[in-house]
């Protein structure tokens, strides 16, 4: 990593950790007593890390001129491992999270930090943004670069927007776990943290564009248009949801500028959007590269793309106040809210469409093929979600789904089946490609991690839909004399073996996982062993287009 | 459209702009006219603040995460109103930043749960739920009761507030501490000023049964028993609608 850098990069680098680390030291005096303090020193100490790092390989020589005529691929390769990490790491909070509401003793008996409403965030932030984030991360350098046939910027930036963005994500977990969060949904983490993401992300946003500027193809590929978006809209959610005012500077609890139904409605329109443009965008442009890549085929229709591209980035804005049917939010914003997110279907149907309909003439390569087999479960998946989502949209639909586990198999419909089913296809594809392997260590286990993870996703889901229905249907059941049939938590011990099915559902998802770190592992084991730089030649900024031409020729 | 989007494909800038301007459209409309529409939150003329020490119990209820389990908003549906009571009004949650409507009830909503059951079951209820609830599968906050409560910055806390636009006094603020201390201890000299400040109505209790500390129970105790608890309104429009 630092023998990669100039020297003029290395030295940069230095300033901006020893800047970093006056911040770690400024928050740890400043929280004296608070919990801010404690995060500053876990900066400190990551800052200090990377200072020797870079430090001890200072003197090293620096990389020759040649390297501008190749790629640049090792954050991609960090972010893949570090995803993967993540990954487990997530889950396995996942799991532990569904365990606790089957049985709820099975925890460190008065420990604080392992209850559920503080581990809870961990696995929601842990998979979102730890591991979904770190693979939005690397494939979108990847894909950046061979759509438009240009190298990253410079070495620098790419580590700092990597390294940057998982230092959040450390400062997230382990703020929850301490009991720091603005319990805002899926944007938990507190204003210190917040303005360090926005750091990164501009960072991250002048990468994009400095590499685009820099492009040899005239056009620029549809899943450039979805990465982007992803980055753009993500920051304006960002900026606008966490905006807070800090109870003082050396306090880590601040209070958010909105309140009450205001605040309900910023909320919900980060969520439901950050569903939009991380969940979403992000995976469709990861899915617009390595899905005809993989199957050798053009994308089906670039009319289709162009649609559901704006359709998708015009539409879901509108669609957040379907989280607050029937409550204290003016009924006008509802009626919108409902009404953008049935037509949302439209351009969702048609991404979904688009990458099936791409595999017309490679079924064959699906039914041999486990990696594209992912990708192709992963199109259904967003179908089938996407379409869920329009339906629990729907008022009247929505007054027996909202607050029941429906809402919750809803959310692992697209997170299982769409989002962590595109990533694994896409790393299957990816890792041999940045390893200069032929394939992976073992197919076979890919093979193995498919069924794991397409069970696991069945029974998870299906679990969730009974007891969401059934919760939601004992809570409105009369009696005969008129008044309600069943206590709370009746309903609540009806959910017990669909709790336990769950659990069991997600781990098998986990040990999908798993399976899939090993063979990650290996592969990269088994680069080390041969290192040899076989295929290095076809694959430089100045060979054939990559991947912007199957979009032209499916015109 | 494919000519005009193939013009627009090659130009970075353009894109960026573009995307920024069609996804801003929908969070405007939806967003900004509900700052600005005046019927948006209700007239409540008797909603009262949080005390200091119902503030810092919120601030544990957001620390431990209850929200993920626990909803705080009645809908306007038959069942919703009998299980609950009165359903919730945007005022009611005008003070709350941010707001704990909540997305799921693995437990049963909190909006109006205050006075509902006494401060010693709420107190055995958080220390193990399953004593007094065998099949509940909430966890046990057994920690709440032996954290002292952190009171030096509670001053800060309510003129970050008052800073934001709720009516906190000059002298709410700098009794902050005091306060906290005199709610959970209704036999301190200063106990008559809580009342004072914030209400007759004021709950004035050792609310986790023990007067001589100040624990993390007493905040979210006190916390509990005033949901619902901070207006009338809702109760009184129910009634007139009843009528």
């Amino acid at each position: 990593m630092v023998s990669e850098l100039t020297i003029a990069e290395r030295k940069f680098s230095l300033a901006v950790l020893a800047f970093l680390a006056v911040c770690g030291l400024a928050m740890a005096v400043a929280g004296n007593g608070d919990l801010l303090g404690a995060h500053g020193f876990i900066v400190l100490a990551a800052s200090l890390g990377l200072v020797l790092l870079v430090g001890t390989r200072y003197y090293d020589p620096e990389p020759s001129e040649k390297r501008l005529l190749q790629y640049y691929d090792d954050p991609t390769k960090a972010g893949i491992v570090l995803a993967m990490v993540w990954a487990v790491i997530g889950m396995f909070f996942g799991v532990w999270v569904a365990a606790l509401l089957a049985w709820p003793e099975l925890t460190f008996v008065d420990s604080a930090w392992a209850s559920f409403g503080r581990i809870r965030p961990v696995h929601t932030s842990g998979v979102i943004f730890g591991f979904g984030g770190n693979a939005l991360i690397a494939t979108s350098f990847h894909v950046l670069q061979r759509t438009s046939r240009a190298r990253l910027p410079d070495q620098f930036s790419p580590w700092f927007v990597l390294i940057g963005y998982n230092l959040f994500c450390v400062v997230a977990a382990s703020g929850y776990l301490m009991g720091v969060t603005q319990s805002k949904e899926y944007a938990e983490p507190e204003w210190y943290a917040d303005i360090w993401l926005v750091i990164v992300w501009v960072v991250y946003f002048l990468i994009y564009i400095r590499t685009l500027q820099r492009r040899k193809e005239p056009h620029i590929y549809v899943a450039n248009w979805y990465y982007m978006a992803f980055i753009l809209v993500v920051a304006v959610l960002h900026i606008v949801n966490n905006l807070a005012l800090p109870v003082s500077l050396g306090s880590a609890k601040s209070y958010s500028l909105f309140s009450g139904v205001q605040d309900a409605m910023v909320q919900w329109w980060y969520g439901h959007n950050a569903v939009a443009f991380f969940l979403t965008a992000g995976f469709l442009g990861m899915m617009y590269y390595y899905l005809p890549k993989r199957a050798d085929r053009p994308i089906f229709s670039y009319r289709l793309s162009i649609i559901s591209f704006w359709g998708i980035t015009f539409l879901y804005m509108w669609a957040g106040s379907h989280h607050l049917h029937y409550t204290a939010l003016p009924q006008w914003v509802q009626t919108l809210g409902m009404t953008f997110s049935v037509v949302l279907l439209v351009p969702s149907w048609a991404s979904a469409g688009n990458a099936l309909a791409t595999l017309n003439g490679a079924w064959y390569k699906v039914r041999d093929d486990a990696t594209l087999r992912f990708m192709m479960v992963a199109a259904v998946f967003y179908g089938i979600s996407t379409f869920e989502g329009s339906f629990m949209a729907i008022r009247a639909v929505n007054s027996l789904s909202h607050y029941t586990d429906w809402t919750v198999g809803h959310v692992h419909a697209g997170a299982l089946g769409w989002v962590a089913m595109i990533t694994f296809g896409s790393f299957y594809a990816l890792v041999p490609w940045m390893w200069r392997q032929e394939r992976m260590y073992s197919p076979k286990l890919i093979e193995v991690h498919f069924w794991l993870a397409l069970a696991g996703t069945v029974v998870y889901v299906f679990a969730m839909w009974n007891s969401g229905i059934i919760q939601g249907l004992m809570w409105r059941t009369y009696n005969d004399s008129g008044t309600l049939a069943y206590s709370f938590i009746d309903s609540l011990v009806a959910m017990h073996p669909y709790y336990i099915a769950r659990t069991l559902g997600g781990a098998l998802f986990l040990a999908g996982a798993v399976v899939c770190a090993y063979n990650i592992a290996m592969t990269i084991r088994m680069a080390r062993l041969t290192a040899a730089p076989a295929g290095e030649v076809e694959d430089i900024p100045v060979a054939s287009p990559v991947g912007a031409a199957p979009l032209q020729a499916g015109e | 459209m494919p000519r005009f989007h193939r013009k627009l494909e090659r130009s970075a800038i353009g894109f960026v702009l573009a995307i920024i301007g069609v996804s801003a459209i929908g969070g405007l409309v939806e967003i900004a006219p509900l700052f600005t529409i005046h019927e948006t939150v209700e007239e409540a003329p008797d909603m009262r603040v949080y005390t200091p020490l119902e503030l810092a119990g919120r601030n544990i209820y957001i620390r431990e995460g209850c929200y993920a389990c626990h909803s705080q908003m009645i809908r306007t549906l038959r069942d919703e109103v009998e299980r609950y009571g009165p359903f919730s009004l945007a005022v009611e949650s005008q003070y709350d930043r941010p707001m704990l409507w909540g997305s799921k009830r693995t437990g049963p909503d909190l909006a109006r749960v205050g006075g509902k059951y006494s401060d010693a079951w709420h107190v055995a209820h958080l220390f193990n739920p399953r004593d007094v609830v065998p099949q509940s599968v909430m966890p046990r906050y057994g920690w709440l009761q032996r954290n002292e409560l952190r009171v030096n910055d509670l001053g800060r806390h309510l003129a970050a507030h008052r800073a934001l636009g709720a009516p906190y006094t000059e002298e709410m603020i700098t009794n902050a501490a005091q306060d906290a201390y005199a709610q959970a201890n209704p036999d301190s000299p200063n106990a008559g000023d809580v009342s004072q400040r914030y209400g007759a109505a004021t709950n004035v209790r050792a609310f986790d049964g023990d007067a001589s500390r100040l624990t993390e129970m007493d905040a979210l105790v006190a916390y509990l028993q005033v949901l619902g608890r901070l207006t009338d309104a809702a109760r009184t429009t129910a009634t007139s609608r009843a009528e």
